[in-house]
């Protein structure tokens, strides 16, 4: 394989793509990272610069209002996780690793279904229903935006479960059944630690889904029930200051931290079988 | 082991086997892949269930119980080993499910831990140990419980030459040691050969033959399995006739050689024998010599050289020249042989 | 033994199975009634007749569905076309196939620039890419914002430059909607061409190269027919999300340039309309169905792996 440096010639290279991927990643950072900086201006305008400040920070920190969508977010966003996560990993655990059998197919469909279906499309539906339970029960509590975010972060956690599942070999729990290990214990001893990346990889990116949604919060939440986003959807109908920067970027690097969690979890050389 | 049969939707992998293993014994499943050598061993150990038939253990019938009810522990192709678990965690995982007290348990595994010469590795993560190293864990684990028979599902087949060679000298020595039976499943004749007490040859699901290692070998029962072990040559002969143990037969070329056969036939007419390579010797061409032929090709492999021989009825019949320090055997292609047979060397097929 | 095996390994099957669906029955239950059962009462809504404060009568009418397609005359109660939604939703499969295109575009070099990087940095080039996709829609709508407002980054530096003397109206116009959309789903489409990419085997491209084929020819004639199915899962999804977008043309269309998601939001808002949102709504769907069932003809149930 001798290759002429001089030519400068790799199999590899195209012209050009080079250069309009570093444009991609460049058009990809730009503009949060414009954000970030006047989340720390001085001045009270998000475009003339003046300054370095914390002041923004300390005014959504005292804003009640974004405390308390913070808050509820985050309650949303933890409940939802976990249920979604609980769900998910009981289906994955029912839907790898099987011969097909009758229904199979309907499952995976219906277990996907939320990334297929318009988000727009879902929230109206909800809307709908919740409306009609709402009159009928009287219940108006944040039960229906959990219910809608376990839903849609279904498919969420079921994914990464899903796919470390059916990357373990099944001989393991051969190999602990061989040894005595009855059905749970087996599941308990062998199948659960080896899951757990997996699960703990699908409720970070429930978490990270929950958090962020808006259309859907949007259309269920009742009166006085805004998560952060929807909070920040309302306030952008405004004259907009640093304040909005300043959430965002708390907002940011909260996502960023999961992810990278997520990153390294995903990641984990743990080798079980080439 | 009875009448076992056992389908995959119309594909029959295992037909009608019945056999009997012993206590205390090294026994091995010989034959190509797909011979349903491995889905007997499953069944043995619970993985699958007999479609017919019955698998007793000391008289009791455990064919239809679930793997971690049956007192018989497998060694896997791939070793299986927990990879979240440390070396003593994995060995001691049996006696731990059994229910046994930790101070029990790691008696169990330390003494396993000498058997199998990782002393002072418990606390390593087998995902860090090599390929031999898991080995040993695996058949530590395996063997930690004291199961009453050890299945081995090609556990060398991962391994470089010359570790499974010390190997297979290692497993020997364990299941002397221990006493344990061994059921071990291979597709390597040499190494059935090596270790066995006794064999079973399978092919499509059927056994063709069980005998010692030198029953195989030197007295295979039918062409299957003269064909699969070893180097062979194959010659239609005619009976002559029958003196006790052994038949007379007769050559191509008229001359008439003592063959033993398999105890349950009486052969007749035109037969097969089987004459394995080293036990002909090229000559100068003689009329005394039972065959002859032309050499068409001579392969040289350090410790022998192989001739192939075309007989005067166009078939190739192999021998093995062994080699002395002074050169090659001496024969090149194109010369005129005579083949010259060591006493008693025919053996008479099943047809 | 009152058992065989056999039985036996049948009644564990059965059994097996029957877990199977106790173990999934959560999960379904959780969609079917709160994400994908909801869909049959909009099919339902999309039957009735508007109630007079919103939601709806009880009473069944094809109103919703002829307001879709057609509009009366209030006056004359002439009948036509209503092309107010047939421009909302040609504008709107216009946007996303533009956002397609452009994805694409910027997506496939970025792709194979990842793909080409040595083994152990291209999981980082990933995570990259992945950053703003796990940002909030809405942080990433409102900081396309703060770049091209008349005030904003863009405006600021090209006066500085002195390239305009006024600054340019980009907030609120379709050039804005295009921009947020190809910036939010960049990431969907960069994830499966790069899954495809990742293993493509350059032995063929040596190959190509060893046979006369120029740069291009290599690039047209094995490059793109190879990652295929990449191009197309991307391309599906980024066309779905961005011809069902609500958050960006809200934020970054000023109210005036609608899309389909924003039509319908109004028809459950001001316009009172509820038949007429869910008609519009399963209209929205079927075009959905359609775009999925085009990359199930072209790739096949095989290309699982799409969803990155």
């Amino acid at each position: 394989m001798a290759r002429n440096p001089a030519r400068n010639f790799s199999i590899k290279r195209l012209p050009g793509f080079a250069t309009i991927a570093m444009l991609s990643f460049f058009i990809l950072y730009l503009p949060i990272a414009t954000l970030v900086v006047y989340a720390f201006n001085a001045g009270t305008s998000i475009a003339a610069w003046e300054g370095l400040s914390l002041r923004w920070f300390l005014s959504a920190w005292q804003n009640q209002q974004v405390i308390d969508a913070s808050i509820r977010s985050l309650q949303i966003a933890s409940v939802a996780a976990i249920i979604a996560t609980a769900c998910a990993t009981l289906a994955a655990l029912a839907t790898t690793r099987t011969t097909p059998y009758r229904g199979l197919t309907f499952k995976y469909s219906l277990l996907n279904s939320p990334l297929l279906v318009p988000e727009i499309v879902t929230a109206v539906a909800l809307l709908i229903l919740f409306s009609r339970i709402k009159v009928w029960t009287g219940y108006s509590g944040l039960g229906y935006l959990i219910a809608a975010h376990s839903a849609f972060c279904v498919p969420f956690a079921y994914l990464p479960i899903r796919a470390r599942l059916e990357n373990m070999d099944l001989s393991l729990e051969r190999a602990a059944a061989d040894l005595y290990a009855t059905p749970f214990k087996t599941f308990r001893y062998v199948t659960l630690p080896l899951l757990w990346p997996g699960i703990l990889a699908g409720l970070m990116l429930a978490f990270v889904i929950s958090l962020d949604d808006v259309v859907i919060t949007e259309f269920v939440k009742s009166g006085g029930q805004d998560t952060l986003p929807t909070y920040m959807l309302g306030q952008l109908r405004r004259v907009v200051t640093p304040e909005m920067n300043a959430i965002s970027t708390v907002f940011l690097m909260l996502s960023l931290a999961i992810v990278t969690v997520f990153f390294f979890i995903s990641r984990n050389p743990q080798k079980d079988d080439p | 082991m009875h009448g076992i049969k056992k389908w995959f939707g119309n594909f029959q992998a295992v037909d009608d086997v019945s056999l009997e293993i012993r206590p205390n014994e090294f026994f091995t499943l010989l034959g190509p892949s797909g011979c349903g050598k491995t889905t007997l061993l499953r069944m043995i150990a619970g993985f699958e269930l007999p479609s017919e038939g019955s698998i007793r253990l000391d008289g009791a019938e455990i064919a239809s119980l679930l793997p971690n009810q049956r007192p018989v522990n497998t060694v896997f192709q791939n070793y299986a080993l927990f990879p979240h678990l440390s070396v003593a965690e994995n060995i001691g995982f049996g006696l731990k499910m059994l229910g046994q007290p930790k101070a029990k348990i790691a008696a169990a595994v330390a003494e396993m831990l000498k058997l199998v010469h990782l002393e002072g590795r418990g606390n390593d993560p087998v995902t860090q140990l090599s390929g031999g190293q898991q080995q040993r864990v695996a058949l530590a684990r395996a063997l930690a419980p004291r199961p009453k028979v050890l299945l081995l599902d090609e556990p060398l087949s991962a391994l470089d030459l010359k570790l499974r060679k010390s190997m297979q000298i290692e497993l020997k020595r364990l299941q002397s040691e221990t006493g344990i039976t061994f059921v071990f499943v291979t597709h390597d004749q040499e190494e059935a050969l090596t270790m066995s007490d006794r064999i079973a040859v399978m092919s499509h699901g059927t056994v063709r033959q069980v005998g010692e290692p030198w029953e195989i070998y030197d007295r295979p029962a039918e062409r299957f399995v003269a064909d699969f072990i070893g180097d062979t040559n194959f010659l239609d002969v005619d009976v002559v006739a029958i003196e006790g143990e052994r038949a007379r037969v007769r050559l191509a070329s008229g001359a008439e050689i003592p063959a033993t056969f398999p105890a349950d036939i009486r052969p007749e007419g035109r037969v097969s024998i089987v004459i394995r390579p080293e036990h002909a010797r090229a000559v100068a061409p003689s009329p005394a010599a039972p065959l002859a032929g032309t050499v068409h090709d001579v392969v040289y492999l350090g410790t022998d050289t192989h001739l192939h021989v075309r007989l005067a009825d166009d078939k190739t019949f192999l021998v093995r020249q062994q080699n002395a320090r002074s050169g090659p055997c001496g024969f090149a292609v194109g010369d005129s042989v005579g083949i010259e047979l060591s006493d008693d060397v025919a053996q008479i097929l099943r047809d | 033994m009152s058992v065989t095996p056999a039985e036996l390994g049948e009644t564990i099957r059965r059994k097996d199975i029957r877990s199977r669906w106790l173990l999934s029955a959560p999960a379904m239950l959780l969609i079917g009634a709160a994400s994908a059962g909801p869909l049959l009462i909009v099919v339902l809504y999309s039957f009735l007749a508007p109630g007079s404060y919103g939601d709806v009568k009880w009473a069944f009418s094809t109103d919703g569905w002829f307001n879709v397609f057609l509009s009366r005359d209030i006056f004359d109660d002439t009948v036509s076309l209503a092309d107010a939604h047939f421009s909302i939703f040609w504008r709107s499969v216009r946007i996303a196939l533009a956002t397609t295109a452009l994805c694409l575009l910027l997506g496939f070099p970025t792709a194979y620039f990842i793909a080409t990087r040595p083994q152990h940095s291209r999981s980082l080039w990933l995570f990259v890419i992945t950053i703003p996709f796990w940002t909030n829609m809405l942080i990433r709508a409102f900081a396309i914002q703060e770049v091209i407002r008349t005030e904003g980054l863009v405006n600021t530096l090209l006066m500085k430059l002195g390239l305009v003397s006024a600054p340019i109206q980009m907030l609120f116009t379709d050039f804005a909607i295009l921009l947020g959309m190809t910036y939010v789903h960049l990431p969907l489409m960069v994830l499966p061409l790069y899954a495809s990419l990742e293993k493509l085997d350059f032995r063929l491209v040596e190959a190509a190269y060893d046979l006369y084929a120029s740069r291009f020819n290599v690039l047209m004639k094995v490059i793109v027919p190879l990652v295929k199915p990449g191009l197309i899962a991307g391309s599906i999804l980024v066309f779905i999300p961005a011809l069902s977008s609500y958050v960006i043309p809200r934020v970054l269309g000023g109210g005036k340039n609608l899309m389909v998601g924003n039509l319908i939001e109004l028809q459950f808002g001001q316009g009172r309309n509820w038949p007429l949102g869910a008609a519009l709504s399963v209209t929205l769907v079927a075009i959905v169905l359609v775009a999925l069932l085009f990359y199930v003809r072209n790739v096949g149930k095989t290309g699982g792996g799409a969803h990155g």
